[in-house]
């Protein structure tokens, strides 16, 4: 045991026994960032004060929530929104963080990408990343299912169903998935398990692990300059800050993330106060109906361009259904991203305005994922089909066969 | 020492023998914990009369929580003998309502005497057979039994098994 003396303070008293300073030092004061990043590289701290909302909101909504078919829908409506006093703040809260943490994992994904940070030594961090944007996913789908609205129900039922399509066990797998023939209470239960409980846990162990994969080679930085920091950590420590290439996590990082945390605040609060009905899908205001599909039934936002990949593929090609085609492309676009450390040939780490070729691979890239949200979000008919195909296409061109082709051609160049 | 070396190595052999054996039992266990309960399997048989049908009526019923969509077929509409349910001298097309697609339930469009899914724009025909669209197989049937003017849903009547075995 170490040795215990009579502490002079709070703090040493804790120290001597946690070792307080220590752990600060390592995590906080000691922990070296960049000068040289952008408002981009606060979208991490952003994402944790997103899912520290998303898990409070979330204790107060599962105090009154009911996960049965026949109570979920009136305790969400009912209790929550008309009776339980603040109900409905935590469920703005809840949905709008919902949403707007995928629009924030977007821009923390294409930021990576941009500035090549999924790149030599920092793979384990993009695909930890990349690990969380899946189970992220999976939290949100599950999620949405509970308040057991239209939308809710036949979420549920395409995208349970979407298993019937792996071959020979496909049938048999989605009844176990329900619990049952069809989407009912067996189902609500079980997602409302997943929900509340067991991806919230496997979300935090992967947060704690993305944390951790950061902390050996580093955070990049604005110009993918391969700093020792080591060495610049030692100028810093020395007096010399100036010339320092980097700053402590705590003080100097921190309080600019604070900053904008504070101006995000603003716009999330604004959306809670104001504009919450965006992440409300109206035709989630009607109950659970097992005999009624909706007219036109579609994802939230940040599923859309999966879902038009999913869905572009709407012709038989050869002797390959439309059903296959579009299924196997969904599943390249859900694990694709995980590949591109080693789908970018090219051992360069620059940003993509430094990679003229990449530059253009990477606002296509861009300009296709928004083509193919805003399609996902309108009917599969005439013109609106084709445009879809082709956008799924050309996504997937990009990722498998473009991509791979101009970094080689860059490692060439030199 | 070369004896502990050897004892130790066959303890953690042993150890991990019996983890492995007990991690598979739980695995079953596991996965019959989310298997679909006895009352459920159980779901029950629905019985529907036909006889106060009109020619090129639509009706759905519900059969184990899914939309039973049953036509009779009128003098226009194609027969199928692979797929009709032939009760007296009719012909009606009996299907579970859900797109082979993805399971959204498509609308009877009667003008157009076809079923149109809006989740993905897949096509039926009056015969529920796939026609347009992402949809990779005919509307399914669901197992039968003709009982007089009756139709027994969820049992296998002598006509659904040999539709099956023509299929």
């Amino acid at each position: 045991m170490a040795h215990i003396k009579k502490a002079n303070g709070i703090v040493d008293w804790l120290d001597q026994r946690l070792a307080v300073n220590k752990l600060f030092d390592v995590l906080m004061a000691k922990y070296w960032i960049p000068k040289q990043i952008n408002f981009l590289w606060a979208m991490g701290v952003i994402l944790t004060t997103l899912f520290v909302i998303l898990f409070v909101s979330g204790l107060f909504l599962v105090m009154y929530y009911k996960p049965d078919v026949a109570l979920a829908f009136d305790s969400v409506n009912k209790t929550i929104m008309q009776e339980v006093e603040y109900g409905w703040l935590w469920r703005h809260m809840h949905g709008v963080a919902a949403s707007v943490v995928f629009l924030i994992i977007y821009i923390h994904m294409l930021t990576g990408i941009y500035y090549g940070s999924y790149k030599k030594g920092r793979e384990m961090i993009w695909i930890s990343g990349m690990l969380l944007f899946v189970v992220f996913s999976a939290e949100a789908f599950s999620g949405y299912m509970l308040p057991w609205g239209q939308m809710s129900f036949w979420a549920a039922q395409v995208i349970t169903q979407l298993f019937g399509g792996i071959p020979f066990i496909g049938d048999a797998l989605v009844v176990w998935i329900r619990g049952d023939f069809a989407v009912s209470d067996p189902t609500l239960t079980r997602f409302f398990m997943l929900h509340v409980c067991l991806l919230p846990i496997v979300i935090l162990a992967i947060i704690a692990f993305h944390f951790y994969s950061l902390r050996i080679p580093h955070v990049n930085n604005e110009i993918s300059e391969e700093i020792d920091f080591d060495l610049e950590a030692e100028k810093y420590l020395a007096g010399d800050t100036k010339n320092s290439k980097v700053i402590p996590f705590w003080p100097g990082f921190l309080a600019k993330d604070f900053m904008y945390i504070a101006l995000f605040m603003i716009f999330f609060f604004y959306l809670v106060c104001f504009k919450f009905s965006f992440a409300m899908d109206p035709i989630n205001f009607d109950p659970a109906n097992s005999l009624k599909t909706p007219p036109h039934i579609y994802p939230e936002w940040y599923f859309l361009w999966s879902y038009e990949v999913l869905r572009g593929f709407f012709f038989d090609i050869g002797s390959v259904k439309a059903f296959d085609i579009g299924l196997a492309a969904f599943g390249i676009a859900q694990i694709i991203f995980f590949l591109l450390p080693w789908l970018d040939r090219s051992d360069v780490v620059k940003p993509a305005h430094e990679r003229p070729m990449f530059f253009v691979w990477f606002w296509v890239l861009l300009i296709d994922l928004i083509v193919l949200t805003v399609y996902g979000k309108l009917p599969p008919t005439g013109v609106n089909a084709w445009i879809g195909f082709y956008a799924s296409m050309v996504f997937l061109l990009l990722l498998l066969v473009v991509l791979p082709i101009i970094t080689i051609m860059e490692r060439k160049r030199g | 020492m070369a004896t502990s070396e050897s004892r130790r190595s066959f303890m953690g052999f042993a150890f991990g023998t019996v983890a492995a054996v007990g991690g598979a039992f739980s695995l079953v266990a596991m996965k019959k914990t989310w298997d679909p309960l006895p009352s459920v399997k159980a779901a029950g048989v629905t019985t529907v009369d036909l006889s106060g049908m009109k020619e090129g009526e639509l009706r759905t019923i519900e059969w184990r929580k899914k939309p039973i969509f049953i036509l009779k077929k009128d003098a226009d509409m194609a027969k199928d003998s692979n797929r009709d349910v032939v009760i007296g001298d009719v012909a009606y097309t009996v299907v579970i309502g859900l797109c082979t697609h993805l399971g959204c339930i498509p609308a009877y469009a009667p003008s157009e005497k076809l079923f149109k899914c809006a989740c993905h724009g897949g096509e039926f025909d009056t015969s529920g057979k796939n026609v347009f669209g992402p949809p990779p197989r005919p509307l399914d049937i669901p197992p039968f039994r003709i009982d007089g003017t009756k139709l027994v849903l969820g049992e296998e009547g002598p006509e659904y098994k040999k539709m099956i075995a023509e299929a």
